[in-house]
């Protein structure tokens, strides 16, 4: 088996962030900021963050806030929850919180949830678990988790657990790996683990894993390196990671990688883009590969990150 | 990105890029400019659908949009029917782009539900999205929508599932939305969807279809098992197993009146405290337990007693309910038989998570005895420390009388089920087994193992019948070498299905308890369930070992202990020699409040940098425990409260008197330090005397 081409996908990472001629880049342009979290986080489980302009980045993060107290996915770009946690996430990684009005963000978040519990991911008003997931996960962060109704929160991600014991976007909506880590990251941060059906969605998430050893998001789909976050981090939390062949697993993110350029893709000899990457280095360092910063599971940050806000005075 | 080749692009394509990345970076600054100046102008507006158009992705020109409706609509006399069909045509040109753009589908969604537009087209644009992609989720959550919109019924719908299997079984979405659609009915028992037998049975052979045409397809796979649940299942809460179980007599030894010091029970220190736990061991989670709904009646209740739920979670549901008789400041008559008689869920108020009522009342009768003896406990005594050798073990030929050991087969709990629910297990059996005769599948054989389980779930062991555990177990075995990706989740099942059986009546149990006797050549006479060496990888059938004081799980490959918490009268416990992984897995022990002494030696604490357990532990990144600092800091000193509060959480709640912890990576002298102050009642640690 190959190994981890750490230095090449710093390199990338890096090259990523200052290309902007290319057709790729532009169409990205509306969520740099997503692009920022997986590059900034991928960067630190390598353990190459200090390779980055903190000032930099902070300022131009703060250049995407807007009055409400979200934050757009670039300069110019409408306020959405979606950006708002990338935007506190990068926030973290630097220990920077305090460059932010934390009640401001705070209130823009609260101001989101509505009477069911669920949160709308912007003033339009579209729903979807994936927003529950992230206003739960950015106040935890911010240390305003009781500003919301938070049995009502739970409430309405368990209105969307189905048949699987995984859970879709809306109430009726199918189960998908994606879905199943915000609903399930949702209900650890909350402390409502007990409201999984662990074994019934442990087994769901493991049959996820196909021969390649890499993992889909549904049945009877094709891998995806994305997925070895996804799927993995939900077993994780749920601890029944163990009924997955790891070693398999990294082999097929290590397949992945483009050792000539840096960069992961979602599946081998697929075009690499930052997204695969972060998930990839991820996915590895959930799988303990050796050299990476763990992460956690729930929060999508490195160990450290998550412990120094949870465990300092 | 997905689905792109990686290959660099040739140089006349690579002009191309860069030349539509210039065309589309121009489109999209013009469009800012306008959306911020708040330009509604027609011009404006087509340049924003053309920005749509090449990248359906940019939400901001969607949100746009939907402002320049409202302008348009309040400044004019505009027809809003075609002010939204033109927005309805932009979404579906963006669709025919990208068919999972959220912000395109949304804006479809939120055009619809104005009701200016009229929503018939909207099924025939379906119908040929889903048949171009009949797994695109995006499309079965408007399909949903607009059934609801247009008050398309369930059934309706349902057929359409049909259809769509009918066209191509391999089609797990639309099992899914047939499992959604069919829950619904079921549960309003609409018209020919009751009975739910006559239903069911119809699935089973509908899904037979998909499962044994292609048993590699994992499309049917759950909407079987969930067919297999909603034949089973209860809904109502049924009480388990209980401590003290019904009939049976409990002896407490002390001295000195039994007041203020040690209570003992089945010889062995129950707890400092001279509290009595009743526990309840419920199928599934349950609230709603208290003083009310469970009725106590003794002359040994002298108080209120508070019901406390066993569970590591913020809400206040739990599978098991404890609650503890002060007994240790009571004037006792020696030799006096009392008597306890416990109702419950004879009035209402117990409920499952889903708002299900407790469904079986029950009453548990029990009598207890004091006893007073001479000599006083041996636990405690100095130079004395517990080992776990075999030479420390004694078989037991035959259990007392007294021996409070209750098994499965006793608690009287077990629910009445329907001759029809049996019958249909035992059809899919056959089913299964005709299906494993023509192809060695893994689905067959993992679900023949799970309709044989069930099947002993449902009959009762008093009938006389065999189970079917020797064959289960056999067959996770083969699961093991034929599936060779996920080995341990049929191991873990393989565990389960062991201690079940082990469990299962006294005769299967007897050869598990031993007496024990300490370095001394004493016995102690406790009764100690001795299951080391046994492969087990998951600990189960924990409703059944409550009676438990003395646990040996030595020599297993065990890595969670999720259940234990319910075993309150546990004194001793030998996990070393296993594979736990964070102190964390070792949570369920907080709840234990009799635990002494505990053997963690040689296992990988310490060698893991993920910890699996971190969010079914009660803790401060899952908002289930405050994290006291004031205490942590005394305590700790010089320790750093990132890398402790694991330890703190743990051993900070604990009473141990004797801990073996050598053999883990965590265990250096630092952490030895940190031990002993966060257990000031350790006497014993790795095996040395604490001065
Ligand atoms: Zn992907």
């Amino acid at each position: 088996m190959g190994e981890l081409a750490t230095e090449k996908h710093v390199r990338y990472i890096l090259s990523v962030e200052k290309r902007k001629d290319n057709f790729e880049s532009v169409v990205m342009e509306h969520l740099r900021i997503n692009g920022a979290y997986w590059g900034l986080t991928a960067l630190d489980l390598l353990g190459k963050l200090d390779t980055v302009d903190v000032d930099e980045v902070v300022s131009w993060l703060m250049s995407c806030l807007h009055e409400s107290g979200g934050f757009g996915g670039n300069v110019g770009h409408d306020p959405h929850i979606l950006y708002t946690l990338s935007a506190v996430q990068v926030l973290a990684l630097f220990d920077k919180l305090d460059v932010i009005d934390v009640d401001k963000v705070t209130n823009y978040i609260v101001s989101l949830q509505n009477e069911d519990g669920s949160f709308s991911g912007d003033m339009w008003g579209e729903v979807d678990t994936r927003f529950s997931y992230i206003a739960i996960c950015c106040l935890s962060i911010l240390h305003r988790l009781e500003k919301i109704d938070v049995e009502k929160a739970v409430k309405y991600i368990l209105s969307c657990k189905n048949m699987d014991g995984g859970f879709g976007c809306t109430p009726g909506g199918e189960s998908h790996a994606g879905q199943i880590f915000c609903c399930v990251g949702a209900l650890a941060i909350t402390g409502s683990l007990d409201l999984v059906d662990k074994d019934l969605l442990g087994w769901w998430l493991c049959e996820r894993q196909v021969k390649s050893g890499g993992l889909n998001g549904r049945p009877e789909k094709l891998p995806d390196v994305c997925y070895s976050w996804w799927v993995l981090s939900s077993l994780t939390m749920i601890d029944r990671v163990h009924w997955i062949s790891k070693e398999k697993l990294i082999k097929f993110i290590i397949d992945c990688q483009d050792t000539e350029n840096g960069g992961i893709s979602d599946r081998p000899d697929d075009a690499v883009d930052v997204f695969h990457t972060f998930f990839g280095v991820a996915g590895l360092s959930l799988l303990e590969y050796p050299g990476l910063k763990p992460i956690d599971p729930a929060y999508a940050l490195p160990v450290d990150v998550v412990n120094r806000i949870f465990f300092t005075k | 990105m997905h689905g792109r080749p990686r290959k660099a692009l040739k140089p006349e394509d690579e002009a191309a890029s860069s030349a539509k990345a210039e065309k589309l970076r121009s489109l999209q600054a013009q469009f800012l400019a306008n959306h911020h100046n708040h330009i509604y102008s027609k011009e404006a507006l087509e340049l924003s659908a053309k920005l749509l158009e090449i990248n359906p992705e940019c939400y901001t020109a969607w949100n746009y949009r939907k402002l320049a409706v409202q302008h348009v609509l309040s400044n004019s006399d505009s027809d809003p029917h075609s002010i939204f069909n033109d927005e309805l045509k932009l979404v579906e040109s963006a669709l025919r782009k990208n068919f999972k753009s959220y912000g395109a589908w949304h804006h479809r969604k939120w055009v619809l539900s104005k009701g200016h537009s009229s929503i018939d087209n909207e099924m025939r644009l379906l119908n040929g999205f889903q048949k171009a992609d009949p797994r695109n989720f995006h499309a079965w959550n408007h399909r949903r929508f607009v059934a609801g919109l247009m008050e398309r019924s369930e059934e309706d719908e349902l057929k359409y599932t049909e259809e769509v299997i009918g066209a191509n079984f391999s089609n797990y979405s639309a099992w899914h939305n047939r499992s959604v659609l069919l829950s619904n009915l079921l549960k309003r028992k609409a018209e020919g969807y009751f009975p739910k037998e006559k239903v069911l049975e119809e699935e089973f052979q509908h899904v037979h279809n998909a499962i044994f045409t292609d048993p590699d397809d994992q499309s049917g796979w759950f909407y079987h098992l969930w067919l297999i649940d909603q034949t089973v299942k209860n809904d109502a809460p049924l009480l388990v197993s209980s401590w003290p179980s019904h009939g049976s007599n409990i002896t407490l030894i002390g001295d000195n009146g039994l007041r203020g010091c040690g209570l003992s029970l089945l010889n062995g220190t129950l707890s400092d405290t001279g509290a009595l736990p009743i526990i309840l061991y419920f199928n599934q989670a349950v609230k709603g337990i208290n003083s009310s709904s469970v009725a106590i009646k003794s002359e040994l209740l002298k108080e209120e007693l508070v019901w406390k739920p066993l569970s590591m979670n913020n809400s206040n549901t739990a599978q098991v309910w404890v609650v503890y008789l002060n007994l240790g400041n009571m004037e006792l008559q020696q030799s006096k038989t009392y008597s306890v008689e416990i109702n419950v869920g004879h009035s209402s108020g117990i409920l499952s998570a889903n708002g299900n009522h407790y469904g079986d009342p029950s009453q548990i009768s029990f009598e207890v005895f004091v006893e007073t003896t001479c000599t006083k406990p041996t636990e405690g005594q100095v130079g004395k420390r517990t080992t776990w050798d075999d030479t420390n073990f004694q078989k037991i030929d035959h259990f007392q009388e007294l021996d409070s050991i209750a098994t499965a087969n006793q608690n009287h709990h077990i629910p009445k089920s329907s001759d029809w629910c049996i019958e249909q297990i035992v059809k899919e059996i056959t089913n299964f087994r005709d299906l494993l005769s023509e192809y060695d599948c893994k689905i067959g054989k993992l679900t023949l193992a799970r309709l044989l389980t069930a099947l002993d779930m449902l009959s009762s062991p008093l009938d006389g019948k065999k189970s079917n555990t020797e064959e289960v177990l056999q067959l996770y075995i083969d699961l093991m070498k034929l599936d060779p990706t996920h080995p341990v989740y049929y191991k873990d099942e393989h565990s389960l299905i062991l201690l079940k059986q082990i469990t299962s009546t006294r005769d299967s149990l007897l050869p598990y308890c031993y007496y024990h006797k300490d370095a001394t050549e004493t016995f102690t006479g406790h009764v100690c369930l001795r299951l080391q060496n046994l492969s087990l990888s998951r600990m189960g059938s924990i409703e059944n070992l409550l009676w438990v004081q003395m646990l040996d799980l030595s020599h297993n490959e065990l890595q969670s202990i999720e259940g234990l918490e319910a075993m309150q009268l546990l004194s001793c416990l030998n996990l070393s020699h296993n594979k736990f992984g964070s102190l964390t897995a070792l949570g369920p022990l907080r709840s234990l409040k009799s635990l002494k002494v505990l053997n963690i030696s040689y296992n990988e604490l310490g060698s893991h940098s993920i910890d699996t357990r971190r969010y079914l532990c009660s803790s401060p990144v899952a908002h289930t425990e405050e994290f006291t600092w004031d205490r942590i800091e005394i305590l700790t000193g010089s320790f750093n409260a990132a890398n402790f509060w694991e330890a703190f959480l743990i051993f900070g709640s604990l009473a141990l008197t004797e801990l073996n912890i050598t053999g883990n990576a965590v265990a250096d002298e630092n952490f030895r330090s940190f031990l002993v102050k966060v257990l000031p009642t350790l006497k014993w640690l790795d095996e040395e005397e604490l001065s």
